[in-house]
């Protein structure tokens, strides 16, 4: 059972410990600081927040004292010739079948250090980090020094490798809505999974781009988003252009994926290879931004439903968790605990865990929830919080 | 010498850098950022992205004049001079 849970908030990193059976937060660190992700490495017991600063640019910070003292790490960079294709927000009058004009490139600077993911127990200093602009980082010691991915940088679903040169193919990755805070509209990786089985064998996923596979440990790169279904866009089912807003696994069985975006809840068994939507609009499932997977059986997964797409927030007033123990064939709502009136919360995409039977999630209203059986009945951690953007547990 | 004076809220970050004067060569407004970031090592990291550009919502002026260069900071900070290092604010 885990003892810790570490939140981001947009006013610094909250921990919670668990003693006697209880969990209690301690005084906030990185107080006043937009912190993005936080989490705990199992390996040695770093603990990392990702720093959204306004004005100073993002950073990580790190503990190795349980989180008695933070310090910067500063070495997350794009390297010297790191470009993109600029992408433009599109206007009312933007005509998607007007010819594409000459791409026009920036350097690339870290807007956002999205998410952290950890390497297997066998690869004790590997970090693995996703930005806006849509770069995935590897460190190999413990964060002193991070390389940028240059296949995937360099993929030609991207423009191909502008270090070389201009593009030689199209740039197929859109741009995120969560990067418009920072005067930009690019495409940004919020979810890196690791294989327990095979470390070179890596899932990530970008803001709207998909999901893309690596099983030669980032040598190459193919997207998986086959039986994804956008239904906005001109062709629902275009290989690129899609918007998982997560992309979870179940550690015991790496198989099972899971993700949820706007257009419903979509499941894969078999690797990612084929994605099928299970989402149930009648019983409110279908739009919002976490998931998270039991660790043992990857048919089992909760979602925190929210009222699509434009309005996000509590359906009908009232909070709820979803879970599916079928692969998402049916889905039982869970409300004990939860408020059901004048509820108007929403749960980003990194703000739900699952640790064995026990779960918790934050909402941008600042109201923090968990559960130790399995998501069936909910108690209140705090209804004061700072906007919640992350939950994690140690 | 030029002087550096900034927003105290980089002193959370550099306590080194609080309650004193900083005097710095004069030269490229690049050039005494560098030296900044000799007294507290990572300042340069706070101001500047990794192109070495001046970050959004960072502004700096020499004196009472804006530094316009934001790319490459090649304006000159003159030995009398003193380089501002302002913070835009936002709301809460």
């Amino acid at each position: 059972m885990s003892n810790m849970i570490l939140l981001g908030t947009r006013k610094g990193t909250v921990i919670f410990d668990r003693a006697n059976g209880a969990w209690r937060p301690r005084p906030i660190a990185h107080e006043g600081i937009p912190v993005c992700f936080a989490a705990h490495d199992p390996r040695d017991g770093t603990l990392w927040s990702s720093l959204d600063h306004g004005h100073w640019g993002p950073k990580l910070s790190r503990s190795r004292d349980g989180g008695a003292s933070w310090e910067d790490v500063l070495s997350l960079k794009y390297p010297q010739g790191a470009r993109y294709i600029v992408k433009v927000l599109p206007t009312p009058d933007f005509d998607p079948e007007a010819p594409a004009g000459k791409p026009e490139y920036a350097a690339a600077t870290v807007y956002k250090i999205w998410n952290l993911a950890f390497g297997s127990a066998g690869q004790p200093g590997r970090l693995y980090a996703g930005t806006i602009p849509g770069g995935l980082f590897v460190s190999e010691d413990g964060g002193e020094s991070w390389e940028l991915n240059r296949p995937l940088w360099n993929h030609e679903s991207r423009g191909g490798d502008l270090f070389a040169g201009d593009a030689t193919s199209e740039n197929r990755w859109q741009g995120t809505p969560a990067s418009i805070d920072y005067g930009v509209f690019e495409p940004g990786i919020h979810s890196i999974i690791v294989d327990p089985r095979d470390p070179d064998h890596i899932h990530v996923a970008a803001s709207s781009a998909g999901v893309i596979e690596t099983t030669d440990g980032g040598r190459t790169w193919q997207g998986r988003n086959r039986g994804m279904l956008n239904d906005y866009m001109p062709n629902p089912q275009a290989e690129w252009g899609h918007d998982p807003h997560f992309v979870a696994a179940c550690a015991g069985q790496p198989d099972h994926l899971w993700q949820q975006n706007h257009c419903g809840v979509f499941y894969s068994d078999d690797g990612a290879k084929n994605w099928r939507k299970v989402s149930l609009p009648d019983a409110g499932v279908h739009f919002g931004f976490p998931i998270a997977v039991d660790a043992q059986d990857g048919r089992n997964a909760w979602v925190v439903p929210a009222r699509a797409d434009s309005e996000r927030m509590a359906i009908d007033g009232g909070l709820f968790v979803a879970r599916t123990s079928d692969g998402g064939q049916s889905w039982q709502a869970f409300r004990e605990g939860l408020p059901q009136v004048n509820a108007y919360d929403i749960v980003l995409r990194h703000g739900l865990d699952v640790a064995g039977d026990t779960l918790c999630f934050g909402s941008t209203t600042g109201n923090v929830y968990l559960s130790e059986d399995r998501g069936e009945s909910w108690e209140c951690l705090g209804n004061n919080f700072p906007p919640v953007y992350s939950v994690r547990f140690g | 010498m030029p002087t550096v004076t900034m927003t105290r809220h980089l002193y959370r970050f550099f306590p080194v850098l609080k309650d004193r004067p900083i005097t710095v060569s004069a030269g490229s407004v690049a050039e005494v950022l560098r030296e900044v970031n000799a007294i507290a090592p990572g300042f340069t990291d706070y101001v500047l992205d990794e192109q070495g550009a001046l970050r959004r919502h960072v502004m700096l002026s020499i004196d009472e004049a804006l530094v316009l260069d934001r790319q490459t900071l090649a304006d000159r900070v003159p030995d009398n001079g003193t380089l501002y290092i302002f913070q835009a604010l936002s709301g809460g």
